[in-house]
């Protein structure tokens, strides 16, 4: 187990290199960069360009030197914790991005929850009852959620939200608490909002969740083992639960990789929807401006998020399933 | 059975030994029925066509798909209006209801003409239908002039309204241009955006897989690296970054492109996979043994041994990729980096209904997203029924 985890730990870390220079060479590609957009929209609007202020944004981008170096630049500075400065708002990212990464990865975690709740109970009903009207109708539904726009979905949701409900529109917590350390009111003010966001972005993932569960579900239950213990007497529910059910719990943890790009990249336009002051609104922001080291820092993080989470649901498989084997060969 | 082994071969021994004159025919013995014999000798192709048949939803997609990707051939001709023709004196008109009868006798299709007040309380315009205008719509008649998928002048519509009058099926938007024309027109570039895109991702898939799956050591290794990462970007925020690259001063139409290059330059992972394991089993099978016996190139032993042999769940696989990529674009475009007008798409439509007053005002403004939702389950739907029919033999 510990070689195997060495070895996934060590494959991250290249991934991650490559991913950042990616990431970078993405963020640099468009030509002209924030800081000449910037000085043109003063020179048009006559303002005075404070030549100081440019000057210390040259140095802090490292705009005079090669790409190169400057890629090195912005890595070693992630590894040491300094996001960059952000141009567009005028303050290290660090402070610009203030608690959103963690209300990003709240409302993602969430989601998948979510998305386990409600897909556990429709994938186990539909496959045990496959073709009853039960089947077809909750699959119709997930399918629905698939096809909808989720940002749509979102507005619809949130029009109803305040009409009928009195909630406040948008946002992940009561205004009051915008800017204020955590504390337990502001954790129930967010845990108040979290419902349209999670609800909103698990739509799409629990349709394919409820599938591939009720496709596993049903290839366990043709299996002999299955009608063995039909065979000798066990009820139907206590059958189901003591063996097919464990069998067709692997995608749960096996789709998390799958899972979680999906929900973030469903967070990140239903957050520009309800204006949830996640990583989504800002980013685009920062794509639209060119404020590379906001833009970077967030697709790093994202994709960072992915890679880890990744590592740790195939973490959580092998714990889970014994049959999965770690080193190839090895135990033969 | 009783007796020695001795009496059993005393007996085969006084057996005579009996030959048939006439030449045995095995036909004679059990003959294969007409439609037995259809079976046996249909190709796979068409035995996939018989089992899709049986899976009623798939075929009624399939149905569906082919309206709406027949309509986009004439979008000018079905659109009651010209896409950008205003009605500056109907803006954010609600939709008109068609009517069938009146005065308890069928009169034929007609819309009830509206009266425009504006709410000065409000600022709201308001639109009451007046009893009094009855417009009858027309079939087949004269209407807003158009470019015929930009080649031939054109004024043929198959509905239009009164003369004088005003249909508006779907309603208006802020600028008074007919929603339905508008809807209609869209598909043209929101479906074949689909269909574009999973061609590039297609063959990025085929390519890359193939060779991983063929090569397999380091190729191999190189591949699975790249799947690896990009899989591991989360999706939006990437087309995002990308589409926010493409340069501003971009005709529409390279835009166009540039987005559906995108969407398949991310998407084409999956279709690698599933081609570099099938290609991994499939290489070891005897029959590309003997192909490769023979000198055949790598080339042709992927593409005329290898690949026929899974084309039919690679159609399968990419049909069921295509509404991710009509998603995409329409979230794209809905966020403002995708598509922009002029250029109609239906996510530049919803670009339109972006808060919340417009589901509370103009709640019409929303109506694109019907046919997004009809044609991505559509694709799901058949898609399903692909994937079920890709191995008829089972």
């Amino acid at each position: 187990m510990f070689h195997y985890i060495m070895r996934r730990v060590l494959i991250m870390i290249p991934t991650l290199i490559v991913i950042s220079a990616v990431i970078f060479t993405i963020i640099k590609l468009p030509p002209g960069d924030y800081l000449s957009s910037y000085i043109d929209t003063l020179r048009q609007s006559h303002e005075a360009v404070d030549e100081q202020k440019i000057a210390f944004l040259r140095a802090q981008f490292h705009l005079d030197e090669p790409a190169w170096k400057q890629y090195l630049y912005w890595v070693s500075g992630l590894i040491r914790g300094d996001l960059g400065y952000s141009a567009l708002y005028d303050l290290p990212v660090s402070q610009v991005v203030g608690d959103k990464l963690l209300l990003t990865f709240i409302v993602s975690f969430s989601t998948i929850v979510f998305t386990w709740i409600v897909s556990f109970p429709i994938g186990v009903y539909s496959a045990t009852h496959q073709y009853s009207l039960g089947d077809y109708g909750l699959t119709l539904l997930g399918f629905l959620g698939l096809a909808t726009p989720n940002f749509l979905l979102a507005l619809v949701l949130l029009y109803f939200a305040n009409v009928k409900f009195g909630i406040s529109i948008g946002g992940l917590m009561e205004p009051q608490y915008l800017d204020k350390p955590w504390s337990l009111a502001k954790t129930v003010s967010v845990l108040k909002h979290l419902w349209i966001p999670v609800l909103v972005i698990g739509a799409a993932g629990t349709a394919g969740m409820i599938r591939r569960l009720r496709a596993n579900l049903l290839d366990e239950l043709q299996k002999q083992y299955f009608v063995t213990a039909r065979a000798k007497g066990l009820s139907p529910f206590r059958a189901l639960i003591k063996y097919p059910l464990r069998m067709s719990l692997n995608p749960f943890i096996a789709d998390i990789g799958a899972l979680l790009p999906h929900v973030i990249s469903g967070a990140a336009v239903v957050s520009v929807v309800l204006s949830l002051p996640t990583t989504g609104p800002m980013l685009l922001d920062a794509l639209r401006s060119q404020d590379m080291y906001l833009a970077g820092s967030f697709l790093m993080f994202m994709a960072a998020l992915t890679v880890v989470g990744v590592f740790l649901s195939d973490l959580a498989l092998a714990w889970l399933d014994p049959r999965i084997r770690l080193e190839g060969g090895v135990t033969r | 059975m009783t007796g020695s082994p001795q009496a059993v071969a005393k007996a085969a021994e006084h057996l005579p030994h009996y030959v048939a004159p006439e030449p045995f025919d095995p036909y004679s013995v059990q003959k294969m029925t007409a439609e037995q014999e259809r079976y046996y000798l249909a190709s796979q192709w068409r035995m996939m066509w018989w089992k899709l048949r049986r899976h009623r939803l798939a075929v009624i997609s399939g149905a569906v798909l082919m309206v709406l990707y027949g309509s986009i051939l004439f979008s000018e001709f079905l659109a009651p209006y010209a896409l950008n023709s205003r009605h500056d004196d109907f803006i954010f008109a609600p939709p008109q209801h068609i009517h069938l009868f009146r005065d308890g006798g069928f009169v034929g299709p007609y819309v009830l003409g509206y009266d425009y007040r504006l709410d000065m309380k409000t600022l709201k315009r308001v639109y009451t239908p007046n009893p009094a205008k009855v417009q009858p719509l027309r079939f087949f008649c004269r209407g807003d002039p158009y470019w015929y998928w930009g080649l031939v002048q054109a004024d043929l519509h198959l509905l239009c309204a009164a003369d004088g009058g005003t249909a508006f099926l779907l309603g208006t938007d802020r600028l008074g241009r007919d929603m339905l024309s508008r809807i209609v027109c869209g598909a043209r570039i929101s479906l074949t955006i689909g269909i574009v895109g999973i061609s590039i991702s297609f063959v990025i898939g085929l390519t890359l897989g193939g060779l991983a799956g063929y090569y397999g050591g380091w190729i191999d290794s190189l591949v699975q690296r790249l799947i690896e990462i990009i899989r591991s970007f989360p999706e939006l925020p990437l087309w995002m970054a990308l589409s926010a690259i493409l340069p501003v001063n971009w005709s529409p139409l390279l835009v166009y492109f540039g987005i559906t290059l995108i969407l398949g330059m991310i998407d084409w992972t999956g279709l690698g996979r599933a081609v570099r394991s099938k290609l991994l089993a499939l290489r070891e099978e005897d029959f590309a043994t003997a192909a490769m016996l023979m000198g055949a190139s790598p080339r042709r032993i992927i593409v005329r041994h290898l690949l026929p042999s899974f084309m039919s769940h690679l159609i399968a696989s990419a049909t069921l990729s295509i509404p991710s990529m009509i998603l995409g674009e329409t979230a794209l475009s809905f966020l403002g980096l995708g598509l922009r007008p002029p250029i109609t798409s239906w996510g530049v439509l919803l670009n339109e209904a972006q808060n919340i007053n417009v589901v509370a005002l103009y709640p019409w403004l929303m109506l694109p997203v019907l046919p997004v939702i009809v044609t991505v389950l559509a694709f799901n739907f058949l898609g399903d029924g692909l994937r079920d029919a890709a191995d008829p033999y089972r």
